[in-house]
């Protein structure tokens, strides 16, 4: 019973908590309101251990077990030790060989999954821009318009094609947009009142 | 202590559009600068007062040749309980706590809200039933912008626990990598419960739900190299995605993966519907724990979400009467937080 009340009851006091605080300016709310957030800093980094337990435990069962792609494992479990290792003997300053892997290794990988977005937005853009019906022909000309509209070209066209372009960008666009901003707005509002009165249990995996 | 002005309290400098605020201790001389605002700012906040002690306050306009003071006090600053400037945020949240108390409790009594069929949502007993029928695994994931206290995470979590039950009733291998250490611990339980639930406790493997790395390029690359490896047959993308939206959407296209998205982000949505089969659109996403479970209480709520949009709307319809009327105390009032 207690193990099914309490984290509910948690959840309310917090809830409720974090909506008092945003109303109240007494020193002793916002000291309160900055403790508890102390508090999930805390948390977080003591969760953040039992995170990397995971990835080593993982990786290590792999290994063990000769799954498929244990090699991958062997790598990651090798990165992991070597930066805690370059970081704890010596130093995360500027010079370090942590700083010098970071910048010369760890930086440059992301930048390459960063860079495949190039990509990604020319296939998506020309699945989604394909001619295929009627309201893909709309996207395919309004797309058309707002780009022609963002370079030096289509002001040679006319100044008719920036200004359809802002006009679509400003007036419809802004307008579907705010809809769904509305429609998030609220849903968030309702499902975190759902979770603070316990009428949402779903998060906690049992109803 | 909140300072607060109008336009007509400096007529004395026409072109002056910049305040420079002053504050001294009562009895004392010299005026200490303490804040420089615009004119249109129309109030200022000095929170580095103590309590119950009388200060005077300066404002000074300049404009041009000539400029204009304004003082006030002496006056001392009291601890206060409410903030009274937040009263519009405080009606709005008890119209949204009584409507929502009012409907579940109608919803006792009266036939279950109807809530329109959703086609992402529909969509996932087939994703799981292809990934079945193939042999591959599903993969969920909750983006990497979001942590535990965001609704749109909790949301996402409602919608894994109708997964993992489809997936251990199927007795499909479920992936649930992440980038938050704390939503890995919440996944776990979630999904446990559902495979006990279920009746295939013995199906469900910890090592399937883990965490990748806090670095948004790196769990971007981590659940990348998931999707690659195992090539699911089903792609969940539900919770906060940012940049690394499309780098998922389009490598869960590459491997042909049936993909159910949705996020709070208006910008990512875009990416999810040209590079996914199912997109959950605004409050989709967070209906989706309602309208898969069908409890009453939780469509209720979901309902909720209805009659306070009519409310809004109303609230706009009016404010843009009055504003075409010239007045802004509609508008002015909505404004104040």
């Amino acid at each position: 019973m207690l193990n099914k009340k309490m984290p509910l009851a948690v959840c309310f006091l917090a809830g409720v908590f974090g909506l008092v605080q945003y109303f109240s300016p007494h020193p002793m709310v916002v000291s309160t309101y900055s403790t508890l957030l102390d508090w999930v800093q805390i948390i977080f980094a003591f969760t953040l251990i039992v995170g990397v337990l995971s990835v080593f435990q993982m990786h290590f069962k792999r290994i063990s077990r000769r799954e498929r792609f244990w090699g991958f494992s062997i790598i990651t479990l090798m990165a992991i030790v070597v930066m805690a290792v370059a970081g704890f003997a010596g130093g995360t300053d500027s010079g370090s060989v942590f700083v010098w892997m970071f910048d010369n290794m760890q930086v440059p990988m992301q930048s390459t999954v960063f860079a495949l977005l190039a990509f990604f937005v020319a296939s998506a853009a020309y699945r989604g821009f394909r001619l295929r019906n009627v309201e893909a022909g709309i996207l395919l000309a309004t797309a058309l318009v707002i780009m022609l509209g963002r370079i030096p070209v289509g002001e040679l066209i006319g100044d008719f094609v920036p200004a359809s372009a802002e006009w679509i960008l400003n007036v419809p666009s802004m307008a579907a947009k705010r809809a769904v901003l509305i429609g998030i707005g609220l849903g968030s509002i309702t499902t975190a009142l759902r979770v603070i009165l316990g009428i949402e249990r779903s998060y906690l995996g049992r109803n | 202590m909140t300072l607060c002005w109008s336009a007509y309290d400096f007529v004395g400098s026409s072109a002056a559009d910049t305040l420079t605020i002053y504050r001294r201790n009562v009895g004392s001389i010299a005026w200490k600068l303490i804040a420089v605002a615009a004119l249109s700012d129309e109030s200022h906040l000095d929170d580095s007062v103590a309590d119950g002690k009388p200060y005077e306050y300066m404002i000074v306009a300049r404009g041009g040749d000539s400029s204009s003071n304004l003082y006030a006090g002496p006056v001392s600053a009291s601890a206060q309980w409410y903030n009274a400037h937040r009263t519009t945020v405080l009606i709005g949240t008890l119209v949204c706590v009584l409507t929502l108390v009012a409907v579940t409790l109608l919803s006792r009594r009266n036939k279950p809200f109807y809530i329109r069929p959703i086609k992402g949502l529909e969509a996932v007993d087939e994703a799981v039933g292809r990934a079945t029928e193939m042999g591959k695994p599903v993969l969920f994931t909750p983006g990497w912008g979001g942590d535990i206290q965001r609704p749109t995470t909790i949301a996402a979590l409602n919608i894994l626990r109708y997964v993992a039950a489809k997936t251990a009733e199927y007795r499909c291998d479920l992936y649930f990598p992440t980038h938050d250490p704390v939503i890995m611990a919440a996944a776990e339980e979630v999904v446990r419960e559902s495979y006990i639930e279920q009746g295939q406790a013995d199906m469900y493997n910890a090592d399937n739900v883990f965490y990748t790395s806090s670095s948004q390029l790196g769990y971007a690359a981590a659940v990348d190299g998931v999707v690659s490896r195992y090539k699911p047959a089903a792609i969940f993308l539900l919770g906060t995605f940012e940049g690394e939206a499309l780098i998922l959407a389009e490598t869960g296209n590459s491997v042909g993966a049936m993909q159910v998205a949705g996020t709070d982000s208006t910008i990512q949505l875009s990416f999810f519907m040209v590079a996914c089969d199912f997109t959950l659109i605004g409050e989709e996403l967070f209906a989706a724990s309602g309208y898969l479970t069908k409890d009453a209480k939780i469509l209720s709520s979901v309902k909720v979400q209805d009659f306070l949009k009519i409310a809004i709307v109303a609230l706009l319809f009016a404010g843009a009467i009055m504003v075409t009327f010239g007045s802004n105390t509609l508008a002015e009032w909505i404004g104040r937080t």
